[in-house]
Protein backbone atom coordinates (compact mmCIF):
# COMPACT_ATOMS: atom_id res chain seq x y z
CA UNK A 1 0.00 0.00 0.00
CA UNK A 2 2.76 2.44 0.88
CA UNK A 3 4.25 2.19 -2.59
CA UNK A 4 0.90 3.05 -4.05
CA UNK A 5 0.53 5.93 -1.69
CA UNK A 6 3.81 7.38 -2.80
CA UNK A 7 2.59 7.27 -6.33
CA UNK A 8 -0.89 8.54 -5.89
CA UNK A 9 -1.42 10.77 -2.93
CA UNK A 10 0.64 13.20 -0.97
CA UNK A 11 2.47 11.76 1.96
CA UNK A 12 0.43 13.62 4.54
CA UNK A 13 -2.81 12.18 3.27
CA UNK A 14 -1.27 8.75 3.12
CA UNK A 15 -0.25 8.92 6.75
CA UNK A 16 -3.75 9.99 7.71
CA UNK A 17 -5.34 7.14 5.83
CA UNK A 18 -3.11 4.53 7.27
CA UNK A 19 -5.61 1.76 7.47
CA UNK A 20 -6.72 0.52 4.16
CA UNK A 21 -8.28 2.42 1.40
CA UNK A 22 -6.33 5.55 0.94
CA UNK A 23 -5.06 4.78 -2.50
CA UNK A 24 -6.73 4.36 -5.82
CA UNK A 25 -9.13 6.94 -7.05
CA UNK A 26 -9.38 7.20 -10.71
CA UNK A 27 -8.22 10.72 -11.40
CA UNK A 28 -5.23 11.98 -13.18
CA UNK A 29 -4.07 13.99 -10.17
CA UNK A 30 -5.49 12.35 -7.11
CA UNK A 31 -6.73 14.62 -4.37
CA UNK A 32 -5.98 14.14 -0.72
CA UNK A 33 -8.51 12.05 1.09
CA UNK A 34 -10.00 13.01 4.39
CA UNK A 35 -8.75 11.39 7.51
CA UNK A 36 -10.06 7.88 7.87
CA UNK A 37 -11.99 8.02 4.67
CA UNK A 38 -11.69 5.87 1.63
CA UNK A 39 -10.83 6.87 -1.86
CA UNK A 40 -12.27 10.01 -3.36
CA UNK A 41 -12.57 11.14 -6.88
CA UNK A 42 -9.65 13.15 -7.97
CA UNK A 43 -9.05 16.22 -9.99
CA UNK A 44 -11.49 17.87 -12.30
CA UNK A 45 -11.10 16.40 -15.77
CA UNK A 46 -9.63 18.70 -18.37
CA UNK A 47 -12.88 19.53 -20.15
CA UNK A 48 -14.74 20.46 -16.96
CA UNK A 49 -14.52 23.97 -15.62
CA UNK A 50 -13.11 23.76 -12.07
CA UNK A 51 -14.83 27.00 -11.21
CA UNK A 52 -18.26 25.45 -11.66
CA UNK A 53 -17.48 21.89 -10.60
CA UNK A 54 -19.82 20.30 -8.08
CA UNK A 55 -19.49 17.40 -5.72
CA UNK A 56 -21.38 14.67 -3.93
CA UNK A 57 -20.24 13.39 -0.59
CA UNK A 58 -21.71 11.47 2.26
CA UNK A 59 -21.67 8.30 4.28
CA UNK A 60 -22.76 4.74 4.01
CA UNK A 61 -24.43 3.22 7.02
CA UNK A 62 -25.97 -0.06 8.06
CA UNK A 63 -29.13 -0.57 10.08
CA UNK A 64 -29.61 -3.78 11.96
CA UNK A 65 -27.24 -6.33 13.39
CA UNK A 66 -24.12 -6.33 11.26
CA UNK A 67 -22.28 -9.56 10.51
CA UNK A 68 -19.30 -10.15 12.74
CA UNK A 69 -15.91 -10.57 11.11
CA UNK A 70 -14.95 -14.21 11.36
CA UNK A 71 -11.46 -15.53 11.96
CA UNK A 72 -9.93 -17.19 8.92
CA UNK A 73 -8.24 -20.56 9.28
CA UNK A 74 -4.80 -20.14 7.75
CA UNK A 75 -3.27 -23.50 8.51
CA UNK A 76 -3.17 -24.56 4.89
CA UNK A 77 -0.19 -22.26 4.39
CA UNK A 78 2.32 -21.91 7.22
CA UNK A 79 3.53 -18.60 5.82
CA UNK A 80 0.06 -17.06 6.05
CA UNK A 81 -0.47 -18.46 9.55
CA UNK A 82 2.74 -16.78 10.65
CA UNK A 83 2.38 -13.56 8.69
CA UNK A 84 -1.18 -12.67 9.57
CA UNK A 85 -2.45 -14.83 12.43
CA UNK A 86 -5.40 -12.59 13.30
CA UNK A 87 -6.82 -12.29 9.81
CA UNK A 88 -10.61 -12.06 9.69
CA UNK A 89 -13.20 -11.84 6.96
CA UNK A 90 -13.48 -8.39 5.41
CA UNK A 91 -16.87 -8.64 3.80
CA UNK A 92 -19.10 -6.90 6.31
CA UNK A 93 -16.95 -4.38 8.15
CA UNK A 94 -19.31 -2.07 10.04
CA UNK A 95 -17.85 0.49 12.41
CA UNK A 96 -19.19 2.59 15.28
CA UNK A 97 -22.43 4.32 14.39
CA UNK A 98 -23.11 1.74 11.74
CA UNK A 99 -20.71 3.16 9.15
CA UNK A 100 -19.82 0.70 6.45
CA UNK A 101 -16.35 0.20 5.08
CA UNK A 102 -15.42 -1.09 1.64
CA UNK A 103 -18.42 0.31 -0.21
CA UNK A 104 -17.80 1.27 -3.81
CA UNK A 105 -19.73 4.48 -4.52
CA UNK A 106 -19.80 5.67 -8.10
CA UNK A 107 -21.67 7.64 -10.69
CA UNK A 108 -23.67 5.05 -12.52
CA UNK A 109 -25.46 7.33 -14.92
CA UNK A 110 -25.41 10.98 -15.96
CA UNK A 111 -22.10 11.33 -17.73
CA UNK A 112 -23.22 10.17 -21.15
CA UNK A 113 -21.42 11.92 -23.97
CA UNK A 114 -18.34 12.75 -21.95
CA UNK A 115 -15.06 10.95 -22.30
CA UNK A 116 -12.34 10.74 -19.73
CA UNK A 117 -8.84 9.67 -20.71
CA UNK A 118 -7.39 6.82 -18.73
CA UNK A 119 -4.77 7.95 -16.21
CA UNK A 120 -1.27 6.65 -16.76
CA UNK A 121 -0.65 6.15 -13.04
CA UNK A 122 -1.26 2.59 -12.02
CA UNK A 123 -3.62 1.52 -9.30
CA UNK A 124 -1.85 -0.91 -7.00
CA UNK A 125 -3.34 -4.11 -5.65
CA UNK A 126 -1.02 -5.79 -3.21
CA UNK A 127 -1.06 -9.31 -1.87
CA UNK A 128 0.37 -8.83 1.57
CA UNK A 129 -0.13 -10.99 4.63
CA UNK A 130 -2.24 -13.34 2.51
CA UNK A 131 -4.95 -10.84 1.83
CA UNK A 132 -5.53 -8.18 -0.79
CA UNK A 133 -4.77 -4.55 0.01
CA UNK A 134 -6.98 -2.71 -0.69
CA UNK A 135 -9.99 -4.99 -0.52
CA UNK A 136 -12.07 -2.84 -2.87
CA UNK A 137 -10.69 -0.53 -5.53
CA UNK A 138 -11.85 1.46 -8.51
CA UNK A 139 -10.04 1.90 -11.77
CA UNK A 140 -10.69 3.39 -15.18
CA UNK A 141 -10.85 1.47 -18.41
CA UNK A 142 -7.34 1.42 -19.85
CA UNK A 143 -5.68 2.46 -16.62
CA UNK A 144 -2.93 0.06 -15.53
CA UNK A 145 -3.61 -2.14 -12.52
CA UNK A 146 -0.35 -3.19 -10.94
CA UNK A 147 -0.63 -6.39 -8.96
CA UNK A 148 2.16 -7.18 -6.52
CA UNK A 149 2.99 -10.23 -4.48
CA UNK A 150 4.62 -8.96 -1.31
CA UNK A 151 4.37 -12.36 0.37
CA UNK A 152 7.00 -15.05 0.63
CA UNK A 153 4.48 -17.57 -0.64
CA UNK A 154 2.74 -18.34 -3.92
CA UNK A 155 -0.37 -16.54 -5.02
CA UNK A 156 -2.41 -16.81 -8.16
CA UNK A 157 -4.29 -13.75 -9.31
CA UNK A 158 -7.63 -14.79 -10.73
CA UNK A 159 -9.83 -12.05 -12.11
CA UNK A 160 -13.31 -13.47 -12.68
CA UNK A 161 -14.38 -10.81 -15.13
CA UNK A 162 -17.51 -11.10 -17.25
CA UNK A 163 -17.55 -8.03 -19.47
CA UNK A 164 -13.75 -8.09 -19.56
CA UNK A 165 -11.56 -11.07 -20.20
CA UNK A 166 -11.15 -13.50 -17.33
CA UNK A 167 -7.52 -14.08 -16.41
CA UNK A 168 -5.50 -16.21 -14.04
CA UNK A 169 -1.80 -15.64 -13.50
CA UNK A 170 0.68 -17.12 -11.07
CA UNK A 171 2.97 -15.08 -8.85
CA UNK A 172 5.13 -17.69 -7.17
CA UNK A 173 7.96 -15.42 -6.07
CA UNK A 174 7.94 -12.60 -3.54
CA UNK A 175 8.17 -9.20 -5.18
CA UNK A 176 6.69 -10.28 -8.50
CA UNK A 177 4.62 -7.65 -10.27
CA UNK A 178 2.22 -7.81 -13.15
CA UNK A 179 0.18 -5.17 -14.89
CA UNK A 180 -3.32 -5.68 -16.16
CA UNK A 181 -5.69 -3.33 -17.94
CA UNK A 182 -9.43 -3.62 -18.40
CA UNK A 183 -11.11 -2.86 -21.69
CA UNK A 184 -14.73 -2.52 -20.61
CA UNK A 185 -16.81 -1.04 -17.83
CA UNK A 186 -17.63 -3.65 -15.21
CA UNK A 187 -18.92 -3.24 -11.67
CA UNK A 188 -17.51 -5.30 -10.04
CA UNK A 189 -14.75 -7.67 -11.12
CA UNK A 190 -14.15 -10.22 -8.36
CA UNK A 191 -10.53 -11.17 -7.72
CA UNK A 192 -9.61 -14.32 -5.90
CA UNK A 193 -6.60 -16.36 -5.04
CA UNK A 194 -7.39 -20.04 -5.56
CA UNK A 195 -4.35 -21.01 -3.51
CA UNK A 196 -5.76 -19.21 -0.48
CA UNK A 197 -9.50 -19.52 -0.84
CA UNK A 198 -10.29 -16.72 1.62
CA UNK A 199 -8.52 -14.04 -0.43
CA UNK A 200 -11.00 -11.83 -2.21
CA UNK A 201 -10.83 -8.37 -3.71
CA UNK A 202 -13.24 -6.39 -5.84
CA UNK A 203 -12.39 -4.03 -8.66
CA UNK A 204 -14.87 -1.53 -10.07
CA UNK A 205 -14.00 -0.66 -13.66
CA UNK A 206 -15.46 2.60 -14.95
CA UNK A 207 -15.00 4.88 -17.93
CA UNK A 208 -14.81 7.95 -15.69
CA UNK A 209 -13.07 8.98 -12.49
CA UNK A 210 -16.13 9.59 -10.32
CA UNK A 211 -15.94 6.84 -7.77
CA UNK A 212 -14.82 6.33 -4.20
CA UNK A 213 -14.43 3.54 -1.71
CA UNK A 214 -15.54 4.12 1.86
CA UNK A 215 -12.95 3.85 4.55
CA UNK A 216 -13.22 3.16 8.24
CA UNK A 217 -15.50 6.19 8.71
CA UNK A 218 -17.90 5.10 5.98
CA UNK A 219 -17.39 8.37 4.14
CA UNK A 220 -17.04 9.01 0.45
CA UNK A 221 -16.60 12.04 -1.75
CA UNK A 222 -17.07 12.47 -5.47
CA UNK A 223 -15.45 15.73 -6.51
CA UNK A 224 -15.11 17.68 -9.72
CA UNK A 225 -18.47 16.73 -11.18
CA UNK A 226 -19.97 18.89 -13.90
CA UNK A 227 -23.32 20.29 -12.75
CA UNK A 228 -26.12 17.91 -13.61
CA UNK A 229 -28.31 15.05 -12.51
CA UNK A 230 -26.67 11.74 -11.64
CA UNK A 231 -27.57 8.29 -10.59
CA UNK A 232 -25.17 7.39 -7.82
CA UNK A 233 -24.85 3.79 -6.73
CA UNK A 234 -23.35 2.29 -3.61
CA UNK A 235 -22.17 -1.29 -4.03
CA UNK A 236 -21.25 -3.64 -1.25
CA UNK A 237 -20.19 -7.24 -1.65
CA UNK A 238 -22.58 -8.52 1.01
CA UNK A 239 -25.22 -5.86 1.38
CA UNK A 240 -25.93 -5.40 -2.33
CA UNK A 241 -26.54 -2.10 -4.07
CA UNK A 242 -28.42 1.08 -3.38
CA UNK A 243 -28.97 3.95 -5.81
CA UNK A 244 -29.98 7.58 -5.51
CA UNK A 245 -30.74 10.25 -8.09
CA UNK A 246 -28.92 13.47 -7.24
CA UNK A 247 -28.92 16.85 -8.94
CA UNK A 248 -26.04 19.19 -8.26
CA UNK A 249 -25.80 22.80 -9.38
CA UNK A 250 -22.64 24.75 -10.09
CA UNK A 251 -20.17 24.73 -7.19
CA UNK A 252 -22.68 22.83 -5.11
CA UNK A 253 -21.71 19.89 -2.92
CA UNK A 254 -24.53 17.69 -1.77
CA UNK A 255 -24.41 15.37 1.20
CA UNK A 256 -26.21 12.09 0.91
CA UNK A 257 -26.44 8.93 2.94
CA UNK A 258 -26.80 5.40 1.73
CA UNK A 259 -28.30 3.01 4.24
CA UNK A 260 -28.18 -0.74 3.93
CA UNK A 261 -30.55 -2.70 6.07
CA UNK A 262 -29.93 -6.01 7.74
CA UNK A 263 -32.30 -8.88 7.50
CA UNK B 1 1.81 -60.60 -12.10
CA UNK B 2 -0.22 -59.00 -14.87
CA UNK B 3 -3.37 -59.54 -12.87
CA UNK B 4 -1.84 -57.96 -9.76
CA UNK B 5 -0.60 -55.03 -11.78
CA UNK B 6 -4.02 -54.54 -13.35
CA UNK B 7 -5.59 -54.48 -9.88
CA UNK B 8 -2.99 -51.93 -8.78
CA UNK B 9 -3.86 -49.75 -11.77
CA UNK B 10 -7.57 -49.97 -11.01
CA UNK B 11 -7.00 -49.03 -7.36
CA UNK B 12 -4.75 -46.15 -8.37
CA UNK B 13 -7.51 -44.90 -10.68
CA UNK B 14 -9.94 -44.86 -7.75
CA UNK B 15 -7.40 -42.89 -5.71
CA UNK B 16 -7.06 -40.47 -8.59
CA UNK B 17 -10.83 -39.94 -8.64
CA UNK B 18 -10.75 -39.19 -4.92
CA UNK B 19 -7.90 -36.72 -5.47
CA UNK B 20 -9.89 -35.08 -8.26
CA UNK B 21 -12.86 -34.85 -5.94
CA UNK B 22 -10.69 -33.04 -3.41
CA UNK B 23 -9.65 -30.50 -6.04
CA UNK B 24 -13.24 -29.61 -6.85
CA UNK B 25 -14.45 -29.81 -3.26
CA UNK B 26 -11.77 -27.38 -2.06
CA UNK B 27 -12.21 -25.06 -5.04
CA UNK B 28 -8.56 -25.52 -5.94
CA UNK B 29 -8.98 -26.19 -9.65
CA UNK B 30 -7.33 -22.94 -10.68
CA UNK B 31 -4.78 -22.65 -7.91
CA UNK B 32 -2.13 -23.66 -10.42
CA UNK B 33 -2.77 -21.35 -13.37
CA UNK B 34 -0.43 -22.96 -15.87
CA UNK B 35 -0.43 -26.41 -17.45
CA UNK B 36 1.38 -28.77 -17.97
CA UNK B 37 3.92 -26.87 -15.87
CA UNK B 38 3.28 -25.79 -12.29
CA UNK B 39 4.11 -22.12 -11.73
CA UNK B 40 6.73 -22.50 -14.43
CA UNK B 41 8.34 -25.59 -12.88
CA UNK B 42 8.36 -28.90 -14.66
CA UNK B 43 5.68 -30.81 -12.81
CA UNK B 44 7.97 -33.32 -11.13
CA UNK B 45 10.48 -30.70 -9.99
CA UNK B 46 7.98 -28.42 -8.26
CA UNK B 47 9.22 -28.04 -4.66
CA UNK B 48 7.18 -29.89 -2.06
CA UNK B 49 7.58 -26.90 0.26
CA UNK B 50 5.53 -24.83 -2.16
CA UNK B 51 2.56 -27.19 -2.14
CA UNK B 52 0.48 -24.92 0.07
CA UNK B 53 -3.21 -24.07 0.16
CA UNK B 54 -5.06 -25.09 -2.98
CA UNK B 55 -1.81 -25.96 -4.75
CA UNK B 56 -1.50 -29.02 -2.51
CA UNK B 57 -4.70 -30.51 -3.92
CA UNK B 58 -4.29 -29.44 -7.52
CA UNK B 59 -0.63 -30.34 -7.86
CA UNK B 60 -1.07 -33.63 -5.99
CA UNK B 61 -3.91 -34.45 -8.40
CA UNK B 62 -1.62 -33.78 -11.33
CA UNK B 63 1.16 -35.95 -9.88
CA UNK B 64 -1.22 -38.82 -9.17
CA UNK B 65 -2.79 -38.43 -12.61
CA UNK B 66 0.59 -38.57 -14.30
CA UNK B 67 1.48 -41.67 -12.31
CA UNK B 68 -1.80 -43.34 -13.25
CA UNK B 69 -1.21 -42.39 -16.88
CA UNK B 70 2.21 -44.02 -16.76
CA UNK B 71 0.78 -47.13 -15.08
CA UNK B 72 -1.90 -47.43 -17.76
CA UNK B 73 0.74 -47.05 -20.46
CA UNK B 74 2.72 -49.91 -18.89
CA UNK B 75 -0.46 -51.95 -18.58
CA UNK B 76 -1.34 -51.41 -22.25
CA UNK B 77 2.14 -52.43 -23.36
CA UNK B 78 2.11 -55.41 -21.04
CA UNK B 79 -1.26 -56.53 -22.38
CA UNK B 80 -0.06 -56.05 -25.96
CA UNK B 81 2.86 -58.34 -25.31
CA UNK B 82 1.40 -60.94 -22.99
CA UNK B 83 -2.35 -61.08 -23.40
CA UNK B 84 -3.69 -63.60 -25.93
CA UNK B 85 -7.26 -62.24 -26.03
CA UNK B 86 -7.64 -59.48 -28.57
CA UNK B 87 -10.52 -57.77 -26.79
CA UNK B 88 -8.50 -57.47 -23.59
CA UNK B 89 -5.54 -56.06 -25.51
CA UNK B 90 -7.91 -53.59 -27.11
CA UNK B 91 -9.23 -52.58 -23.72
CA UNK B 92 -5.65 -51.67 -22.82
CA UNK B 93 -5.33 -49.44 -25.87
CA UNK B 94 -8.71 -47.81 -25.20
CA UNK B 95 -7.78 -47.20 -21.55
CA UNK B 96 -4.54 -45.59 -22.67
CA UNK B 97 -6.33 -43.36 -25.17
CA UNK B 98 -8.93 -42.49 -22.54
CA UNK B 99 -6.40 -41.52 -19.88
CA UNK B 100 -4.46 -39.38 -22.36
CA UNK B 101 -7.69 -37.65 -23.38
CA UNK B 102 -8.49 -37.25 -19.69
CA UNK B 103 -5.16 -35.53 -19.09
CA UNK B 104 -5.71 -33.17 -22.02
CA UNK B 105 -9.22 -32.36 -20.76
CA UNK B 106 -7.76 -31.63 -17.35
CA UNK B 107 -5.25 -29.26 -18.89
CA UNK B 108 -7.82 -27.53 -21.08
CA UNK B 109 -10.20 -27.00 -18.20
CA UNK B 110 -7.44 -25.22 -16.26
CA UNK B 111 -6.33 -23.09 -19.19
CA UNK B 112 -9.92 -22.17 -20.03
CA UNK B 113 -10.87 -21.38 -16.42
CA UNK B 114 -13.01 -24.43 -15.70
CA UNK B 115 -15.78 -24.21 -18.29
CA UNK B 116 -18.65 -26.37 -17.07
CA UNK B 117 -18.81 -28.55 -20.19
CA UNK B 118 -15.10 -29.45 -20.10
CA UNK B 119 -15.06 -29.97 -16.35
CA UNK B 120 -18.11 -32.24 -16.55
CA UNK B 121 -16.52 -34.16 -19.44
CA UNK B 122 -13.34 -34.51 -17.36
CA UNK B 123 -15.31 -35.90 -14.43
CA UNK B 124 -17.33 -38.23 -16.64
CA UNK B 125 -14.35 -39.61 -18.54
CA UNK B 126 -12.64 -40.33 -15.22
CA UNK B 127 -15.40 -42.84 -14.52
CA UNK B 128 -14.88 -44.46 -17.91
CA UNK B 129 -11.15 -44.80 -17.25
CA UNK B 130 -11.94 -46.44 -13.91
CA UNK B 131 -14.41 -48.79 -15.60
CA UNK B 132 -11.81 -49.73 -18.21
CA UNK B 133 -9.04 -50.45 -15.72
CA UNK B 134 -11.45 -52.39 -13.50
CA UNK B 135 -12.63 -54.41 -16.49
CA UNK B 136 -9.03 -55.25 -17.40
CA UNK B 137 -8.36 -56.29 -13.80
CA UNK B 138 -11.45 -58.49 -13.91
CA UNK B 139 -10.68 -60.01 -17.28
CA UNK B 140 -7.11 -60.89 -16.26
CA UNK B 141 -8.20 -62.63 -13.06
CA UNK B 142 -7.73 -66.40 -12.94
CA UNK B 143 -11.36 -66.94 -11.91
CA UNK B 144 -12.67 -65.02 -14.91
CA UNK B 145 -10.34 -66.88 -17.24
CA UNK B 146 -11.47 -70.26 -16.11
CA UNK B 147 -15.11 -69.25 -16.14
CA UNK B 148 -15.56 -69.42 -12.35
CA UNK B 149 -15.91 -72.52 -10.25
CA UNK B 150 -19.67 -72.35 -10.08
CA UNK B 151 -20.70 -70.95 -13.44
CA UNK B 152 -24.28 -69.85 -13.71
CA UNK B 153 -26.56 -70.29 -16.65
CA UNK B 154 -27.41 -67.27 -18.73
CA UNK B 155 -29.94 -65.32 -16.73
CA UNK B 156 -31.41 -62.81 -19.15
CA UNK B 157 -33.31 -61.02 -16.42
CA UNK B 158 -30.18 -60.53 -14.37
CA UNK B 159 -28.14 -59.55 -17.41
CA UNK B 160 -30.61 -56.87 -18.42
CA UNK B 161 -31.22 -55.68 -14.88
CA UNK B 162 -27.52 -55.37 -14.14
CA UNK B 163 -26.83 -53.66 -17.45
CA UNK B 164 -29.62 -51.14 -16.95
CA UNK B 165 -28.48 -50.55 -13.38
CA UNK B 166 -24.93 -49.85 -14.52
CA UNK B 167 -26.14 -47.50 -17.23
CA UNK B 168 -28.44 -45.62 -14.83
CA UNK B 169 -25.65 -45.33 -12.25
CA UNK B 170 -23.46 -43.74 -14.91
CA UNK B 171 -26.23 -41.32 -15.85
CA UNK B 172 -26.64 -40.50 -12.17
CA UNK B 173 -22.91 -39.78 -11.96
CA UNK B 174 -23.21 -37.47 -14.98
CA UNK B 175 -26.00 -35.57 -13.22
CA UNK B 176 -23.86 -35.46 -10.08
CA UNK B 177 -20.91 -34.09 -12.06
CA UNK B 178 -23.17 -31.47 -13.62
CA UNK B 179 -24.48 -30.52 -10.20
CA UNK B 180 -20.98 -30.34 -8.82
CA UNK B 181 -19.47 -28.26 -11.58
CA UNK B 182 -22.36 -25.84 -11.88
CA UNK B 183 -22.27 -25.09 -8.17
CA UNK B 184 -25.65 -26.66 -7.47
CA UNK B 185 -24.49 -28.90 -4.64
CA UNK B 186 -26.31 -26.88 -2.02
CA UNK B 187 -29.10 -25.55 -4.23
CA UNK B 188 -31.42 -27.54 -1.98
CA UNK B 189 -29.98 -26.97 1.47
CA UNK B 190 -31.96 -29.50 3.50
CA UNK B 191 -32.27 -33.27 3.45
CA UNK B 192 -34.26 -35.47 3.00
CA UNK B 193 -36.88 -32.83 2.24
CA UNK B 194 -36.42 -29.99 -0.22
CA UNK B 195 -37.01 -26.63 1.46
CA UNK B 196 -39.14 -28.51 3.98
CA UNK B 197 -41.31 -30.14 1.32
CA UNK B 198 -41.31 -33.25 -0.83
CA UNK B 199 -41.03 -31.11 -3.95
CA UNK B 200 -39.13 -27.83 -4.06
CA UNK B 201 -41.56 -24.89 -3.85
CA UNK B 202 -39.34 -22.85 -6.17
CA UNK B 203 -37.43 -23.94 -9.22
CA UNK B 204 -34.41 -22.75 -11.14
CA UNK B 205 -31.77 -24.58 -13.14
CA UNK B 206 -29.62 -25.39 -10.13
CA UNK B 207 -32.50 -26.60 -8.00
CA UNK B 208 -33.67 -28.74 -10.93
CA UNK B 209 -30.23 -30.34 -11.36
CA UNK B 210 -29.93 -30.94 -7.64
CA UNK B 211 -33.41 -32.42 -7.40
CA UNK B 212 -32.74 -34.61 -10.46
CA UNK B 213 -29.71 -36.02 -8.64
CA UNK B 214 -31.88 -36.88 -5.64
CA UNK B 215 -34.51 -38.52 -7.81
CA UNK B 216 -31.69 -40.34 -9.59
CA UNK B 217 -30.45 -41.60 -6.24
CA UNK B 218 -33.88 -43.09 -5.54
CA UNK B 219 -33.96 -44.80 -8.94
CA UNK B 220 -30.42 -46.12 -8.60
CA UNK B 221 -31.09 -47.41 -5.09
CA UNK B 222 -34.25 -49.17 -6.27
CA UNK B 223 -32.46 -50.77 -9.20
CA UNK B 224 -29.57 -51.90 -7.02
CA UNK B 225 -31.91 -53.39 -4.44
CA UNK B 226 -33.75 -55.19 -7.23
CA UNK B 227 -30.49 -56.49 -8.68
CA UNK B 228 -29.13 -57.56 -5.32
CA UNK B 229 -32.43 -59.18 -4.41
CA UNK B 230 -32.50 -61.06 -7.69
CA UNK B 231 -28.97 -62.36 -7.21
CA UNK B 232 -29.59 -63.43 -3.62
CA UNK B 233 -32.83 -65.14 -4.57
CA UNK B 234 -31.67 -66.90 -7.71
CA UNK B 235 -27.87 -67.18 -7.51
CA UNK B 236 -27.06 -67.26 -3.82
CA UNK B 237 -24.44 -69.98 -4.34
CA UNK B 238 -22.61 -68.19 -7.13
CA UNK B 239 -20.12 -66.17 -5.11
CA UNK B 240 -18.92 -64.30 -8.20
CA UNK B 241 -22.40 -62.73 -8.34
CA UNK B 242 -23.32 -62.71 -4.68
CA UNK B 243 -20.25 -60.77 -3.56
CA UNK B 244 -20.59 -57.80 -5.92
CA UNK B 245 -24.36 -57.79 -5.39
CA UNK B 246 -23.98 -57.52 -1.62
CA UNK B 247 -21.15 -55.03 -2.01
CA UNK B 248 -23.37 -52.99 -4.28
CA UNK B 249 -26.14 -52.79 -1.68
CA UNK B 250 -23.65 -51.79 1.02
CA UNK B 251 -21.95 -49.22 -1.20
CA UNK B 252 -25.18 -47.58 -2.30
CA UNK B 253 -26.28 -47.28 1.34
CA UNK B 254 -22.97 -45.64 2.13
CA UNK B 255 -23.29 -43.44 -0.92
CA UNK B 256 -26.76 -42.15 0.02
CA UNK B 257 -25.49 -41.47 3.54
CA UNK B 258 -22.51 -39.57 2.16
CA UNK B 259 -24.78 -37.62 -0.17
CA UNK B 260 -26.97 -36.57 2.75
CA UNK B 261 -23.89 -35.74 4.84
CA UNK B 262 -22.50 -33.66 1.98
CA UNK B 263 -25.60 -31.47 2.01
CA UNK B 264 -26.00 -31.33 5.78
CA UNK B 265 -22.32 -30.52 6.34
CA UNK B 266 -22.42 -27.69 3.84
CA UNK B 267 -20.23 -29.67 1.42
CA UNK B 268 -17.45 -30.53 3.84
CA UNK B 269 -14.68 -31.28 1.39
CA UNK B 270 -13.62 -34.74 2.58
CA UNK B 271 -17.21 -35.99 2.84
CA UNK B 272 -17.91 -34.50 -0.56
CA UNK B 273 -14.87 -36.21 -2.10
CA UNK B 274 -15.74 -39.52 -0.48
CA UNK B 275 -19.17 -39.17 -2.08
CA UNK B 276 -17.48 -38.80 -5.47
CA UNK B 277 -15.23 -41.83 -5.12
CA UNK B 278 -17.95 -43.99 -3.58
CA UNK B 279 -20.11 -43.18 -6.58
CA UNK B 280 -17.31 -44.47 -8.77
CA UNK B 281 -17.08 -47.64 -6.67
CA UNK B 282 -20.83 -48.19 -7.00
CA UNK B 283 -20.51 -47.88 -10.77
CA UNK B 284 -17.57 -50.25 -11.05
CA UNK B 285 -19.10 -52.81 -8.70
CA UNK B 286 -22.25 -52.79 -10.79
CA UNK B 287 -20.13 -53.15 -13.91
CA UNK B 288 -18.30 -56.13 -12.42
CA UNK B 289 -21.62 -57.76 -11.58
CA UNK B 290 -22.87 -57.05 -15.10
CA UNK B 291 -19.77 -58.54 -16.70
CA UNK B 292 -19.87 -61.60 -14.50
CA UNK B 293 -23.56 -62.07 -15.31
CA UNK B 294 -22.49 -62.06 -18.95
CA UNK B 295 -19.47 -64.25 -18.41
CA UNK B 296 -20.97 -67.05 -20.43
CA UNK B 297 -20.90 -64.87 -23.53
CA UNK B 298 -17.14 -64.52 -23.42
CA UNK B 299 -14.81 -67.21 -24.62
CA UNK B 300 -12.73 -69.08 -22.10
CA UNK B 301 -9.34 -67.50 -21.94
CA UNK B 302 -7.00 -70.37 -22.49
CA UNK B 303 -7.88 -70.69 -26.16
CA UNK B 304 -9.04 -74.21 -25.44
CA UNK B 305 -12.13 -75.55 -27.00
CA UNK B 306 -14.95 -73.63 -25.51
CA UNK B 307 -17.45 -75.87 -23.86
CA UNK B 308 -20.37 -75.02 -21.68
CA UNK B 309 -19.61 -75.79 -18.07
CA UNK B 310 -23.19 -76.71 -17.41
CA UNK B 311 -25.70 -78.13 -19.73
CA UNK B 312 -27.90 -75.09 -20.21
CA UNK B 313 -25.11 -72.60 -20.80
CA UNK B 314 -25.04 -70.98 -24.17
CA UNK B 315 -21.52 -69.71 -24.45
CA UNK B 316 -20.71 -67.78 -27.51
CA UNK B 317 -17.35 -67.48 -29.05
CA UNK B 318 -15.81 -64.11 -28.52
CA UNK B 319 -14.10 -62.46 -31.39
CA UNK B 320 -10.79 -63.70 -30.09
Amino acid sequence: MSAACRRLVPAAACAATVFLFSCGGGGQTPAPAASGSGTTTSSVPADIDPATAAGISGKVTFEGTPPSPKPIKLTSDPFCAGANPGLTTEGGLVGPGGVVQNVFVYVKDGLTGRTFPAPAEPIVLDQKGCHYTPHVIGIQVGQPLQIINSDATLHNVHGLAKANKEFNAGQPIQGMKMTHTFSAVEVMVPFKCDVHGWMRAWVGVLDHPYYAVTGTDGAFSLKGLPPGTYTVEAWHEQFGTSTQMITVAEKETKDITFTFKGA
Amino acid sequence: MLRLFAVLVAISTAILIFAGGLVTSTGSGLSVPDWPNTYGWFMWTFPLSKMVGGIFYEHAHRLIASTVGLLILILAVWLARAEPRRWVRRLGYVALAAVITQGVLGGITVLWYLPDAISIAHASLAQIVFCLTATIALATSPAWKRGYDAPVPDDRVLQRLAMVTTGVIYLQILIGATMRHTGAGLAIPDFPLAFGRLLPPVWDAKIAIHFAHRVGALIVTSLILATTGHVLFHHRRASQLRRPAVALAILVSLQVTLGAATVLSGRQFIINSLHVVTGALVLVTSLVLTLRAHRGRFALAANVAVRPAVSDLSYREASA
